[in-house]
């Protein structure tokens, strides 16, 4: 049995917030893969919780707006995200990075909107949505507003979310995924159920001819105490032949992040991950996008 | 405080009361007495508690009892055929040795299910990237992959492998 002093199951988004502004103490719960665990090892024992378990047809599932843009329920688990037909016809690269999160059984529960709201710099999506210049939009008792993921980190767990507002949609902008392919990397110890030592994620839109690349994005996590764009490195790249981007981003890279030492790795080889994931990332984005490289 | 619980449990109609903090791991095992449900390590990182909900494979550790609400549940208990016999995928684990210390097994089992229903064929890469939300601490892998492909191809009479 879990150490949880209330569970309030919310019928609607509008009864989570209600919920959420009557008790100020209260903690969101989706797919329960992280708050469950931390709730097991105390470090949430005897939280009070609003559940929005149940609210899968206002919060789930992938569409193409009529702009073009994609809107990504915020409560699709990661399997939803990674089997949508949507994801894969318009950005194969986020579905391939969500289906690298745990094993099968939690790719099945745990949600994306989860793994943006604990604002963890491990978490798969992040990096990718980082890349994808993601839009995320939030509901409160007064209205919703948008905030761009580049403002979305505020510090280790800390995200611009306030108690009572709930996250209800993850927009990826049509001019930020038209025309980009993109390769995603965890490097981890194990192949399987493990957090990544560093993760990177790298778009890339081709020249017409497919020898140069117009523009890269790249973005890192784990390279820092929050998920990263490195901004330096893909101006390094702009206009450049794609092998000789491939062959700078990544020490262009190193000058973008500060990984930190922790007992998964030192900051030396986190360093040493951001300079050579850089390019062999590129160098796939750019092979998926159709360039002989 | 005890809420009704009303779901579907190895296709029969169950409604039980519970405590909502409980796991669906603490339903099946304490109030419905379906022990094939292992707890290991109780964070959703072992798989042993491995049961399918609608017909997905989760981890019952780390699901609550009260999301149940109005799923169909399926656990190990629910697998044998009318005459009580093994089903297929049970019995494929047991023709391919694939059961050590037999903790592990349900969970594999229910994954198993999972993969066989899925209709597809599969790489031995694939089978062992859709098992690899369990852990065998016998590491007894190769004997449970061997199982896992038998169940699949003798369910899709692919004996001898893809054409």
């Amino acid at each position: 049995m879990y150490d949880i002093a209330s569970i309030y199951q919310a019928r609607s988004v509008a009864d989570a917030i209600r919920a959420l502004q009557a008790d100020p103490s209260a903690l969101v719960i989706a797919g329960g893969t992280d708050v469950l665990i931390k709730v097991r090892e105390g470090k949430l024992a005897g939280c009070s919780l609003v559940s929005i378990h149940g609210l899968g047809e206002e919060l789930s599932g992938v569409t193409q707006a009529s702009g073009g843009d994609i809107e990504i329920g915020p409560l699709t688990t990661f399997r939803g995200v990674a089997f949508d037909p949507v994801i894969r016809r318009c950005i194969p690269v986020l579905g391939e990075a969500v289906d690298q999160a745990g094993g099968p059984q939690l790719r099945a529960a745990g949600t994306i909107g989860g793994n943006v709201c604990n604002g963890i710099t491990s978490a798969d999506s992040a990096s990718t949505l980082m890349a994808l210049g993601a839009v995320l939009r939030v509901r409160s008792p007064r209205g919703e507003r948008e905030v761009p993921i580049a403002q979305w980190y505020k510090g280790v767990g800390k995200v611009d979310l306030a108690h009572e507002e709930l996250l209800v949609k993850i927009v990826i902008p049509r001019a930020n995924c038209e025309g980009y392919t993109g390769h995603y990397i965890k490097y981890a110890m194990r192949s399987a159920m493990d957090i990544a030592t560093l993760g990177v994620s790298c778009l890339v839109k081709l020249s017409a001819d497919k020898r140069t690349v117009e523009e890269a994005r790249l973005a890192f996590g784990v390279a820092g105490p929050v998920p990263m764009r490195a901004c330096g490195a893909e101006a390094a790249v702009r206009g450049l032949p794609i092998g000789e981007a491939v062959g700078r981003i990544g020490r262009a890279a190193l000058e973008d992040v500060h990984p930190r030492s922790s007992w998964r790795a030192s900051k030396e080889f986190r360093l040493q991950l951001v300079e050579e994931l850089s390019g062999r990332a590129l160098r796939e984005a750019a092979r998926k996008g159709g360039a002989q490289i | 405080m005890i809420e009704a619980l009303q779901c579907t449990v190895n296709g029969r109609a169950v409604e039980v009361g519970i405590d909502p903090r409980e796991s669906l791991a603490d339903v099946l095992r304490e109030r419905l007495g379906l022990t094939s449900v292992k707890k290991g390590c109780e964070v959703g990182e072992c798989g042993a508690c491995t049961v399918l909900v609608d017909g997905v494979a989760i981890d019952s550790c780390i699901y609550l009892g009260v999301w149940a609400q109005g799923k169909r549940i399926l656990t190990v208990e629910g697998l044998q055929t009318e005459s009580g016999e093994l089903s297929p995928i049970q019995r494929a684990f047991v023709e391919e040795a694939a059961v050590q210390c037999g903790f592990c097994t349900p969970g594999i089992i229910m994954s198993a299910v999972e993969i066989v229903g899925s209709g597809r064929q599969y790489t031995r890469d694939e089978l062992r990237r859709l098992i690899s939300g369990h852990l065998c601490r016998c590491t007894g892998y190769q004997n449970i992959l061997n199982a896992v492909e038998r169940a699949v191809n003798e369910a899709h009479k692919f004996v001898g492998g893809a054409e």
